[in-house]
Formats: structure tokens, C-alpha cells, sequence
């Protein structure tokens, strides 16, 4: 197992390097991100000035290693906008942001694992419906128009939650909820249909024959093996919760990365997008290899496999 | 569940088709396409996606003899008036007028063209070069399949709406330059999917005898690899058209789509935002039509997947 994982930890950094690249890449789509970044009304000296600050006139491979020594000391240079280090400003934002993604998390396990469970164990049931009812309404409601729903709903009709910020305690209950919704629908999916396949097993039914009762059943064994597809699942869920953040932390002006990576991209502020870009990579490959940490620990088949 | 030719209802099936090795291909299309139509006339949900869809589809084609209004014409006295059914609504307008007096009902016709456009075309090119890098390192194995693969991963580890929203903003608005983005930041998983597959199949029984019997590279690949791909592939198809309807109106939302000038579901959210409070059915009313989308496309993939995918058939589900 110690080799999985340190072949795990060498694949995510090569991985974080790769990214490095990709994002360096990226903002140079076009060829001048100098023209990108300058006013529309900027004259084509204004546009040579700002190329030669930003650096943007040095050759290719210059610009490149540059970048990259930055990068992977974490120096993104400084924010255009803010005037300040981009990476700094970043991790600023971070907790807003982590503290909104685990609460949209917590929401769509606590959820979603018992909704999907129940509906599994009892095919064809009213909790059935329910769980397939929600796990395709998870799929099918786009967050960003369910965060408007709800602000005109539980905000300007009923007045109980603030639709913006980050002040008072139940300020998060709309945020967390709108972006909880699309990994809810997920869970309850994989929860539901684990556990109809799961019961079906031989082992299950060699369980039953020894006459070990429902609930150690249902513990031992059906729990355990729906836990291995929802561990990986929760990993994936987290980068999308990060990607989801863009839109609603718009929508609800939560100071967090997301509303940040929105207001960088429109201000064609590129060292503080490609900061975030790399930084939330960073996360997002983090918790892959915190995952497949996870999995090796619950179930021995990858564990004593590699 | 009554079965459509009379049959003896025990006793071993003695026709000839009823022996695998015997059945030739045509024999084979036909019972499957068959067994598609019974399905989806007994799946209630396969049926329902399927119409909802078709009705999205027809929209886009006939928009023009659909929409009441040109959905690009403004009539400023008219801004922001509510649907027929409410106090100061008319049947002219049925689900009301945005705030610079155009047509809802028109724009969201209108708007299904550049969802289904970027769904239909974003979907095929993603597809596509998905197909062909994962055969490539599924068949070719060794540094080519590392390089593809660590591609492939690494577009895979950046959250993907970061990636989708950076180029957008550094490539500009256009219908094609969507259509671009999500067909190519969408291949990652085509290739992952392909590959993974192919995998899968080279290492199954029946390739292993079809080598056995001497069958060549091209023989396994089309008589075997490709017909088992058809259904995972269509499936996440599916699935991902759906998606990109979502992620282009997100991106629409952003300000980040096609031009303003173009009718489309998201910048329709994102024009009426700022009057939620005030006149809510100029930011909401274009998510339903992406719900109904949505709905059709997930309903109609779930029941794909039950048809083509035949692990899932066995288990009866």
C-alpha cells in the first residue's frame, strides 16, 4: 500500500506541474493577453506600454520560465486590480469558500445517504420515488436559477434569509443549499443504486443464510461496500463544488474564491486568474489523493492489491 | 409483461435464432432495435424524455413559424410586462416581455437554437476526439498511452467550469468559440471513457478466443471494441449534451457566451437578474425551459443506459 500511495503522491505532483503549464498556456490562447487586458479604448501605445510591464514582450520560453519559477514558489506576480500578490489575496478568500463547499457537502450527505439508502432498500416504496424524484431534480435544476428561485422565494417573498454576504449565521443557509443541490442529486443516485446492487450479492445472501439479522446486515456489510463508490464520489463532488462556487457566490456576493475568479476573469485580471487556477487545482488534486487514501483505508482489495 | 409473438410459455425455444452462434448480425440489430421499442413504450420515464426533447428539437427547427415576435424586436413601452395570466398581461405576449419590451416567449424559442447547437456540436466534437485518442492509447498501450492519458488527466484535475470560464474570457464571445471550448475541454472524459473500455474488452474472454482463432488487429477492433463502445459512449452522450446545456447558460449567466445580440437561455437569466424582485418572470422563466431540456435529456439517457448497456439489462433493474 505504501507504494500505491507514494506512486499516487508522485503521479499528483508531475500532475500540479502539468497544471503550471496548462494555465500558463491558456491565457495566451490568442497571443496577446496585453490586447485582452488593456480598455477597449486603449491606443496601440498603451497596449505596448502594458505588454512591457506585464512582461508580455519577452520571449516565449523567458516568459515560461519565469512563470513557472513563480509558480511553484506560489508567486503569481501582483493582481492588476488589487494591487497586491495575487497568491496572498487567494488564500484570503480561501475559508469563505471552504466554508461554504463543506457546508453544501455536509447538506447533501446528511441528505442524500439516508434518502438514498432507504429508497435502495425499499424498491418501488414512496421513499423510492422520492429518492429518484430528488436525484433527478439534482440533475436537471441548474444551481445558478435555483439560487434565484430561492432568493425570491425564502428572501424577498417570505423574508427569513439574507440573499447576499456573509455576516449573520443563516446567511450560508441559501448559498449552501443552492450548490448542494446538484452533488445531492448525485449521492442519492449512487447511494440508491449501490445499495439495490449491493442487496443482490452473493455475500448478502450467504449472510442472511447464517441468520445474521437485518441490521448487523445492513451495517457489516451493505453500508460498507456503498461507502467504497460514495468516498470516490465525494472527492469528485469537491471540485465541482469549487467550479459551482463561481456562479453562486455571484449571485449571493459571498466573498469566496468563486466571486473571485468571476470578477478576475471579467477584469481580465490574468495573475490573479491564473493564482486561482493553479490554487484550486491544488485543492482539487489534494483531495484526490486524500481520497484514494480513504478508499485504500475502507476496502482491503486496493489495499493489499497494489 | 406479455411478449409480442405467441409462444409455447415453457418448454426450450427449439427456432434457430434462439442459438447465439447461429444468429447472424442482421438478426441481431433487428431484435435489439425491437427490444429498444418495447422498452421505451414500457418505460414510462424513457418515453416522457424522449417527447420533451423532441418537442426542444422541434422548437429549434421551426423557431421562426414557432415565436410569435421577432425575438430581437424592442418596444420600450412595452419593458418588462408581465405574462398573460397576471394583472396587466396580454395573450400578445404570453409569458410577458423583458426590460427592453422583447418577447419572452419568442427569445426562449429562439434561445433553444444555441442550447441545442452547443449541445448537439459540442458533444460530436468532443466525441469524436475522444473516440480516437482513446482506441489510440487503449490499443497502443506503453509511452503513447501515458501521454494521452496524463493529458487527459490533467484537464481532468482543474475544477472544469475554471477552465471553460478562462478561455471563454480569453477568447471572446461567438457561437463557434463555445461550440469550440466545450468540445474540446469536454474530451478528457470521452478518452478516459474510450480507453478504459477498450481495456476492458481486449482483456475479455471473447477477444481472447477471437485472437485465439486467429482474428487480426481490424477484426477485433470493428467486429468487437467499436460495437461494445456504442453504448457507454452514446450514454455519457447523453448525459454530457446535457451538461453543456447547463454550462453554456451558465456561461451566459457570466456574461461570458454567445454575444447579447443572440437570444440564448443564459443571457436571458443574466439580462433578467437584476429585475428578480420586481418582475421575476424575466430571470426565471428561461430556466424552465433549460429544466425541460434537462429533464427530457436525463429521463431519455436513463433509459438509454438500461438499453444499452447490457450488464444492467441482465440485472434486470
Amino acid at each position: 500500500m505504501q507504494r500505491y500511495l507514494l506512486s499516487r503522491a508522485v503521479q499528483s505532483v508531475l500532475l500540479l506541474l502539468g497544471v503550471i503549464v496548462l494555465v500558463f498556456f491558456l491565457v495566451r490562447l490568442t497571443g496577446d493577453p496585453a490586447r485582452l487586458m488593456a480598455p477597449r479604448e486603449a491606443s496601440a501605445q498603451d497596449i505596448a506600454e502594458l505588454r512591457a510591464l506585464m512582461g508580455y514582450d519577452r520571449p516565449l520560453p523567458v516568459q515560461f520560465a519565469d512563470f513557472f519559477s513563480g509558480a511553484i514558489r506560489g508567486d503569481f506576480g501582483n493582481s492588476v486590480h488589487y494591487r497586491a500578490p495575487a497568491m496572498a489575496l487567494v488564500v484570503t478568500r480561501l475559508p469563505a469558500t471552504v466554508e461554504l463547499a463543506l457546508s453544501a457537502l455536509l447538506f447533501a450527505v446528511l441528505v442524500g445517504v439516508p434518502l438514498g439508502v432507504i429508497g435502495g432498500s425499499n424498491p418501488g416504496s414512496i421513499w423510492d420515488s422520492l429518492a429518484r424524484g430528488v436525484g433527478l431534480i439534482g440533475q436537471t435544476v441548474p444551481n445558478f436559477w435555483i439560487a434565484l428561485i430561492f432568493i425570491l422565494v425564502f428572501s424577498v417573498n417570505l423574508g427569513w434569509l439574507p440573499s447576499f454576504g456573509r455576516g449573520h449565521w443563516n446567511s450560508i443557509v441559501l448559498p449552501a443549499v443552492s450548490l448542494g443541490l446538484f452533488p445531492l442529486g448525485q449521492i442519492v443516485r449512487l447511494m440508491r443504486s449501490a445499495v439495490l446492487e449491493i442487496r443482490g450479492e452473493d455475500y448478502i445472501r450467504t449472510a442472511y443464510s447464517k441468520g445474521i439479522n437485518d441490521r448487523r446486515i445492513y451495517v457489516a456489510h451493505v453500508f460498507r461496500n456503498a461507502a467504497i463508490p460514495l468516498v470516490s464520489m465525494l472527492g469528485v463532488q469537491f471540485g465541482y463544488l469549487l467550479g459551482g462556487s463561481i456562479y453562486i457566490e455571484t449571485i449571493f456576493a459571498w466573498p469566496g474564491l468563486g466571486r473571485m475568479i468571476a470578477e478576475s476573469v471579467a477584469a481580465r485580471d490574468f495573475p490573479l486568474v491564473q493564482a486561482v487556477a493553479v490554487f484550486t487545482s491544488l485543492v482539487v488534486v489534494a483531495m484526490n489523493l486524500l481520497t484514494d487514501v480513504a478508499y485504500a483505508l475502507i476496502d482491503p482489495r486496493i489495499r493489499y492489491d497494489k | 409483461m406479455t411478449s409480442e409473438q405467441p409462444q409455447p410459455a415453457s418448454g426450450p425455444d427449439l427456432s434457430p435464432s434462439a442459438d447465439p452462434l447461429l444468429e447472424d448480425e442482421r438478426g441481431r440489430v433487428r431484435r435489439a432495435l425491437s427490444y429498444g421499442a418495447k422498452l421505451l413504450l414500457r418505460d414510462k420515464g424513457g418515453m416522457i424524455g424522449l417527447s420533451l426533447f423532441m418537442v426542444v428539437v422541434f422548437a429549434a427547427i421551426f423557431a421562426p413559424y414557432i415565436a410569435l415576435h421577432n425575438p430581437l424586436q424592442q418596444d420600450l413601452t412595452r419593458s418588462r410586462q408581465p405574462p398573460a395570466w397576471r394583472d396587466g398581461g396580454s395573450w400578445e405576449y404570453p409569458l410577458g416581455t423583458d426590460s427592453l419590451g422583447r418577447d419572452m416567449f419568442s427569445r426562449i424559442v429562439y434561445g433553444s437554437r444555441v442550447s441545442l447547437t452547443v449541445g448537439f456540436l459540442g458533444v460530436a466534437i468532443a466525441l469524436s476526439i475522444g473516440l480516437v485518442l482513446g482506441l489510440v492509447a487503449g490499443f497502443a498501450g506503453g509511452r503513447v498511452d501515458n501521454v494521452i492519458m496524463g493529458g487527459a488527466n490533467l484537464f481532468l484535475a482543474v475544477p472544469y467550469l475554471l477552465i471553460v470560464v478562462v478561455v471563454a474570457a480569453v477568447v471572446g464571445r461567438s457561437l463557434v468559440n463555445v461550440v469550440l471550448i466545450f468540445g474540446i475541454t469536454d474530451a478528457p472524459l470521452f478518452v478516459r471513457i474510450t480507453r478504459g473500455e477498450v481495456l476492458r474488452i481486449r482483456n475479455s474472454g471473447y477477444v481472447e478466443s477471437a485472437v485465439a482463432i486467429g482474428a487480426g488487429r481490424a477484426r477485433i477492433l470493428f467486429d468487437h471494441i467499436l460495437p461494445n463502445l456504442v453504448g457507454p459512449l452514446i450514454t455519457v452522450a447523453t448525459f454530457e449534451m446535457s451538461a453543456m446545456i447547463f454550462y453554456e447558460a451558465g456561461l451566459g449567466f457570466l456574461g461570458l457566451s454567445v454575444p447579447p445580440t443572440i437570444p440564448s437561455w443564459g443571457n436571458m437569466l443574466a439580462a433578467g437578474r437584476q429585475y428578480l424582485a420586481s418582475t421575476p418572470w424575466v430571470a426565471t422563466y428561461p430556466g424552465f425551459a433549460i429544466i425541460f431540456t434537462a429533464l427530457g435529456m436525463n429521463l431519455f439517457g436513463d433509459w438509454l443506459r438500461d438499453v444499452l448497456d447490457p450488464r444492467l439489462r441482465r440485472k434486470g433493474r
